[in-house]
Parts: C-alpha cells; structure tokens; sequence
C-alpha cells in the first residue's frame, strides 16, 4: 500500500472499483500484475472454489480496487467462472468493467462486451495485444470503433505495461461520469424476439420482478436464452415466471418451426451480426501482409500437435521437464538439509537431554525439515509446469489426450492433475487436485480428484528408492519407470470403475481454444510459482508440525516402565566393566541401546496400534514396524522413510540418503522381494496424505475426500494383498 | 453441398450454415464464435482422429467430433497455398 496525500493536503481520496473481465487468454491477468505488481493477495469466494484476485493501487488521489474477474467467453453462465463473474457483477456493482479484449480477435471477443453492453454496465474496452497487431501487419481504427461502440477504448500491450496507466485513468474518469443507473443496451434480435422481448419487459417492470437485482429487459433475455440460472431463481415468484415461461414456450415453438433453430441460437447470431457490422466499417485494416506470430503457433503446432509426432513430443518435453525439476532440485535441498541438520545439531547442543529436546529434534525439526526440504523440488516443478501453461502447450496436451482420457470416463483437462501430481514421478497432488478446478463436469471432476492421489508424487520416491535398492537394484530405472506406468494404469482403470459405478454420467463436451504460443512474462511465472508454492509450504508447515508432534508423542508415549529401563541400564553396567575393548564395548553399547529403543517402541502407543494392526497387515506381508511407518505416512508420505528407520532402530534416518536402512532390510529374514513389491504398490495407491484430503476436500466435499482416503487405502491394500499372496504362494 | 464438419478433410476450409445443437452445447458452441455464416479451416486432428482442430475468427478452436456434428458445413474450395 501507498501511503499518499500529505496530511495538510486536503483533497479527498476518492474510491473507484474496477473489474478486469475479459475472454481467457486475452491477458487479463497480465495486465492485473502489470498494474499491482506484487501487491494482490487471493481471495476466495465463499463457498466457490473459482478464485478471484484483488489488488489495489493509488493513484492521483484515486484509490482503485482492482478485481481480478475469472476468464469468461460470455455471460451465459456455461461455467461457474462465468457465473462468479456475472454475480460478481451484478451484485457488487464495480463501478466500471475494464473489458480486455485480443485486439487480433476483435470479432470473437466484442461477443462478451456486447453482453456486457446488454447488462448496461459501464465498461472500458482495453484493447490488447496491440503489438501483435502491429505484426500481423493491421491497423485498427480505434476512434471509429469507440464511436460505433459507444465506449471509450485503450490500446494496451500487456506484456509491457504499455498503456495501463492510460487505461486506468481512462477508467477512473469514466467511472466518476457515470455514478448513475446502468443503462442496457437495446439491441434488435428480430421481429419475433423483439415482440416477446417487450412483452415480457412489462410483465417483468409490472411485477417488480427480481428488478431489484436485473434490469428488467435482461431478465427477459435471459428467459429467452434459457438461462438456467435465471430460469432457477424467478421460481420464487412462480406466478410470473409461468407468464414468462407461456411467452417463451410460445416463442421457442415459433422459431423451431420457422427457422428451425431456438430463440438463443437467434439471439447469439444477432450479436454476431452486430459485430460485424460494425466491424465491416473499416475498422480493421490490412496494411501490410500477415505474417509472424500466428504463423509461428501454426508453424509450431505442426510438429508439436501433429497426430504422429505430437505424442512423442509430449512424452519427450514432459520426461526433460522432470530430469531437469530432479538435477536441478538437488542442489537447493541439499543445502536445506544441511540447514535443517545444523539446526539439529544446535538444538541438541542448547536443550538438555530428555523430552523437550527429544520433541524438538526428532518430532519438530526432523518432522518439518523433511518435508520443507521438498520445497525447492516442488518450486521448480511449478515453474516448469506454470511455463508450460502459461506458453500455452498445456492446452495442446489436454487436445493430444482428450481422446484416450474419455475412454477411461475422463476428461482431456484431466491431463494436466494427472502430470501436476506425479504423471511422470515426482510431482505433488495437492496442487494437482488443486488443478481439477478446470474441469466443468463435477462428475469428471470427481474421477479425476479420486485417482490423481494414486501418481507416484515427489514424497513416495524416497520410499520406492528405498525398497528398489533393497531388492531390485539390478533394474532401477527399469522399476522407477514401471511404478510411474503401473500408477498411470491404475489411475485410468479406476477412473473407469468409479465412472461406471458411483459417479455414472455422459461425458462432457471438450470445446476448447488453443492459444497461440507466447513466451511467458517472467512476472507471471514468478507470481504463478509463488502462490502455488507458498500453498505447499502453508499447509505442509501446518498441518506437518501438528503431525509430527502428534506422531512423536505416540511413538514416544506411554514410556517404558521403570523396571525395564532399569534392566537396559544394568545391562549396560555389565557391558561397561566387562568388555575391555573400546570398539567392542561401543558396539555392543550400541546394540543394548537399539534394543531399547525398540522394546519402547513396541511398548508406545504407536508401536502399540502397529502391533494390533499386524494381524491384517500380515496378510500383505507388513510387520507391525511397517505399519506405523505407513501410518504415519498417511501425515505425510516423507515421513514413512524417517519412521521406518526409527522403527527399525536406527536412530536418524535420512530419508535422502536410505542407503544404510535399505542394506539393512535387504538382508532382515521378515523382507523379500514380494514384501517391497506389495509395500511399493501398497505405498502408490493408499490414502492420499492429509494435506491432500484437505485440498480434496476444498475442491468437492468432506464426504468425498473421505471416501477417497478409505476407497484407495482399500485398493491399495487388496492390490498389496494379492501381490504378497499369489508371489509367495507361487514363488517362493 | 451441406455436410457435417465431422466429414470436412483437413486442411480444406468450409463455412458454417447452421448449428443445431440445443442447450449448454448450443450456447457453448455459438459462444465461441461457431455462428452461421463463420468460415473455418480444419487445422487437423488429434492422435486418435478425435479432437479437431479449426481456425476461425482468428484463432483456434478444437472439439470433439460429437460436437462437429453438430455443425453444418458447406465446402469451400480449399486455397492452394498452404497445407502439404
């Protein structure tokens, strides 16, 4: 915020509100983080998962809030973006809509500004993409069309913040004039609608019906348009609405038998033809002949959208995408690690031995560490994916996937969830289910939410690493590949199960533009890395620090009894006076204390639920060690590496570098090659870690991220199961 | 001659004559610019045939072909320069 206007300057700070609406990619948001820079914090609408942004920004004794509307095509309430953005409209009244358009598209674009034109709110049209224009070798005639509209215009080019300060005065000034009723634009849609337009005006006006909220005409056309929404809420006075609905039914029949097409169908072919006759007044104007920019996304989606070359050259940008996410992120972990392990080190130096120190090293320092330290990983992986999204390949890849996603009940935009959460090892579902917003269908939605969880997610590689040195050293990479292949298979199959099943529906229609490629804006992929980074490190630092805490106290809790310790301590009297031998005697010292620590594992409540769990857990061939390991790791996946090797009494275990436990399990009787598969398809598919459910929760419901958490623990195990099973029994 | 956009070749341009689809696709449909009278050139389609890519307007737009169905076409002579 600004601190402005010295305090003997006695002007008054006046307030503007001003909304940003625009078509999706027409740079509207670009253009918010070219006015606010870093200056917006996001805020949710209650109960709607569309996020919408603010900002604000002084200028001229003018304090704008700036708001941030979700892309739309039009107002006709198709998608919840579109029907937050109306509401948010009509109900909070903006003192003006800043609507952007893409200059290079006018005809597409003016389609929403003319619904906006309808509603008779004020707008501004900012016109941007004014460079790319200039490339494509047009001149457009901006007074012209701002007279033919009615309605100031601003040429802008986003990227560079040219124009945005014309635009916000321009906005500002407009505003302050029209502190007066909105005032819709009367446009013809032929005789027929315009009769019943009329018609249904009165009875509306008459009737002060929900003119409270609309204006009265657009209500009429809404009604026209079949507006479900609209059509929902007019039930509430039921009397009107069924006039309404005789007018309409009467309307409707008429078109269908003379036109054969509905009265939307009409009305939306009257807008365009609106458009284009304002348009075909020389407003555009071809100076020079086209090339550049749109040759170049043609040019480009000739290899990279091709039906041939296109699937290898997803396959190889996505692969290159997470081997650079890997090389790269080691460096800043390793450094994190060895920042959280000196913190380690002091406070054991600081705290006195006993609980407090044994709750802040191993519960809160070790818990957190090992999570935070996954960070860097993850703030790459956004990087390279908001990249790819804001590039615009992440439509294309939804385009090349479309197809074999919807036989499985899915949705071409259930490609990116799937990659964001680990479709190629080493991703994180809760940005991942975070990305299913996009999806329209909440029954895709759901399918999609239910099996993104199953994607081998940067927190289970440490656990399949492990278990793969143990046991099948020999195919690393071979094992790591199919563990990514295996989760895709069954992230497909149970989308098709549950498609099938509990969430029965058609699918969806895939209607969807493809940008054109654009070098993303440093801005935006800093401010679109951070917000979803700073997400993972909010709810990892929250939510972890609880649970480690929590899993600390259980596995600490109740303690041994005095007789027990006692006996440890005599043991090791014995040991000190007896054996003569420095290194003996440390070893055998060490071995008293593993054995300790072990019995009071087994004795805490933790090890105490492990055990009771073990008569179950056998049938999959996990011991009660494994089992609180996975326990815990249902906190969070990083911690079954570090739990497993407390439980194996190894002291600290570095979840990095597993070498040492995996040794150890190699050679333990109770393991084999089957044990680890069944633990690694078991750890791929159980529950979902808690921050994921909380995120799933937020995109449906709490009955449905429950459902998940027991439907994937119960596959995973059956899955686990008749692996243990059928490779013992056959192999062994 | 009218035909489906389902049947238009890739690579030849065609212009819409009507659209017929009802409801959200309809509105969907008309919302991004698919409106009588609106050339569009088919740019290809996905690995499995399905979805197809347009331009039109200025800009591309895929559906799938449920959705092409929808739409009435009639051909256009496709224009020689371009498209191998």
């Amino acid at each position: 915020m600004k601190t402005t206007a010295k305090v003997w300057k006695l002007e008054k700070i006046s307030k503007t509100t001003i909304a940003l609406a625009g078509n999706p990619n027409s740079g509207k948001t670009t253009l918010f983080n070219a006015i606010t820079g870093a200056r917006q914090h996001v805020g949710n609408y209650p109960g709607i998962t569309v996020e919408r942004k603010e900002g604000s920004i002084t200028i001229k004794n003018t304090r704008v809030k700036l708001i941030d509307l979700p892309g739309t095509y039009s107002l006709s309430a198709y998608s919840q973006e579109e029907l937050v953005a109306r509401n948010f409209l009509i109900d909070e009244k903006p003192d003006i809509v800043v609507d952007i358009v893409d200059a290079t598209m006018l005809e597409r674009h003016l389609y929403l500004a003319v619904q906006f034109f309808e509603l008779g709110i004020p707008v501004v049209l900012a016109m941007n993409m004014m460079d790319d224009v200039k490339k494509q070798g047009l001149r457009i005639d901006k007074q012209k069309l701002s007279k033919l509209l009615n309605c100031p215009i601003v040429e802008t080019i986003a990227r560079t913040g040219q124009g945005k300060l014309e635009l916000l005065e321009v906005a500002i000034n407009e505003a302050k004039d029209k502190k007066k009723p909105w005032v819709p634009l009367k446009i013809s849609y032929g005789t027929d609608i315009d009769l019943a337009l009329d018609e249904m005006e009165k009875i509306i006006l008459d009737h002060q019906f929900m003119t409270n909220r609309y204006p009265a005409r657009w209500i009429a056309l809404k009604y026209l348009e079949n507006d479900s929404e609209i059509i929902r809420l007019g039930q509430q006075d039921s009397q009107v609405a069924e006039q309404l609905m005789v007018i309409i039914e009467n309307v409707r029949e008429h078109c269908l038998k003379t036109l054969n097409i509905p009265p939307e169908a009409i009305i939306a072919d009257y807008r365009y033809g609106l458009i284009n006759s304002i348009l075909k007044q020389n407003i555009i104007i071809q100076e020079k002949p086209r090339h550049e920019r749109i040759e170049f996304t043609t040019k480009l989606d000739r290899f990279l959208v091709n039906r041939y070359l296109g699937p290898v050259l997803m396959v190889a940008i996505l692969y290159a995408m997470f081997q650079i996410t890997f090389s790269l992120g080691e460096i800043p972990m390793g450094w994190l690690e060895s920042f959280f392990a000196w913190i380690s080190t002091s406070a054991t130096k600081l705290i006195p031995e006993g609980l407090l120190q044994s709750l802040v090293v191993s519960g809160i320092i070790d818990g957190v560490g090992g999570v935070m330290g996954f960070v860097p990983l993850i703030a790459i992986m956004f990087l390279m994916i908001s990249f790819l999204e804001d590039s615009g390949y992440m439509a294309r890849v939804a385009y090349m996937l479309d197809r074999v996603l919807r036989i499985f009940g899915l949705h071409g935009y259930s490609a990116m969830p799937f990659i964001i959460s680990g479709g190629i090892a080493g991703g994180c579902a809760v940005p991942g289910v975070m990305a299913t917003r996009t999806l329209r269908s909440p029954k895709e939605k759901l399918a999609t939410l239910l099996t993104a969880p199953f994607m081998p997610c940067g927190a289970k590689l440490p656990v399949f690493m492990l278990l793969v040195a143990a046991f099948f050293s020999e195919y690393k990479a071979q094992m790591m590949f199919s563990i990514t292949l295996f989760a895709w298979v069954m992230a497909l199959l149970v989308a098709k199960l549950v498609r099938s099943t509990i969430i029965r529906g058609k699918s969806t229609p895939f209607i969807m533009e493809l940008p054109p490629y654009r070098l993303p804006t440093l801005r935006g992929i800093y401010i679109h890395t951070w917000e979803r980074t700073w997400q993972y490190i909010k709810k990892a630092g929250t939510v972890i620090l609880a649970v480690s805490i929590l899993l600390w106290a259980a596995m600490t809790f109740p303690s041994l009894p005095e007789g027990q310790v006692n006996q440890f301590a005599a043991e090791r009297q014995a040991i000190s006076s007896s054996i003569q031998d420095n290194t003996k005697r440390e070893l055998a010292l060490l071995e008293i204390s593993n054995h300790e620590g072990q019995t009071a594992l087994r004795y805490s409540l933790a090890g105490r639920i492990g055990s009771s769990l073990e008569p179950l857990s056998q049938l999959a061939g996990f011991d009660w060690r494994t089992n609180i390991a996975l326990v815990g790791g249902f906190a969070a996946k990083e911690v079954i590496v570090s739990t497993f090797g407390t439980a194996y009494s190894l002291g600290d275990v570095d979840p990095e570098s597993a070498d040492t436990l995996s040794s150890r399990i190699a050679v333990d009787p109770s393991w084999n090659k089957f044990t680890a598969l069944s633990m690694i398809v078991f750890v791929l598919l159980y529950a979902p870690c808690v921050v994921t459910v909380v995120a799933m929760a937020k995109e449906s419901s709490w009955r449905w991220a429950i459902f998940a958490t027991v439907f994937n623990t119960t596959i995973g195990f059956g899955m686990a199961v008749a692996i243990y099973q059928i490779g013992t029994k056959l192999f062994i | 001659m009218p035909k489906s956009l389902r049947q238009v070749t890739t690579g030849t341009k065609a212009k819409i004559i009507s659209v017929t689809a009802q409801g959200e696709i309809g509105r969907r449909l008309r919302d991004m610019g698919l409106s009588p009278g609106t050339e569009i050139e088919v740019l290809g389609r996905a690995p499995l045939k399905d979805p197809v890519s347009l331009r039109l307007k200025n800009y591309t737009l895929t559906l799938r072909n449920s959705e092409a169905d929808y739409i009435t076409v009639e051909g256009l002579e496709s224009c020689n320069e371009n498209n191998s």
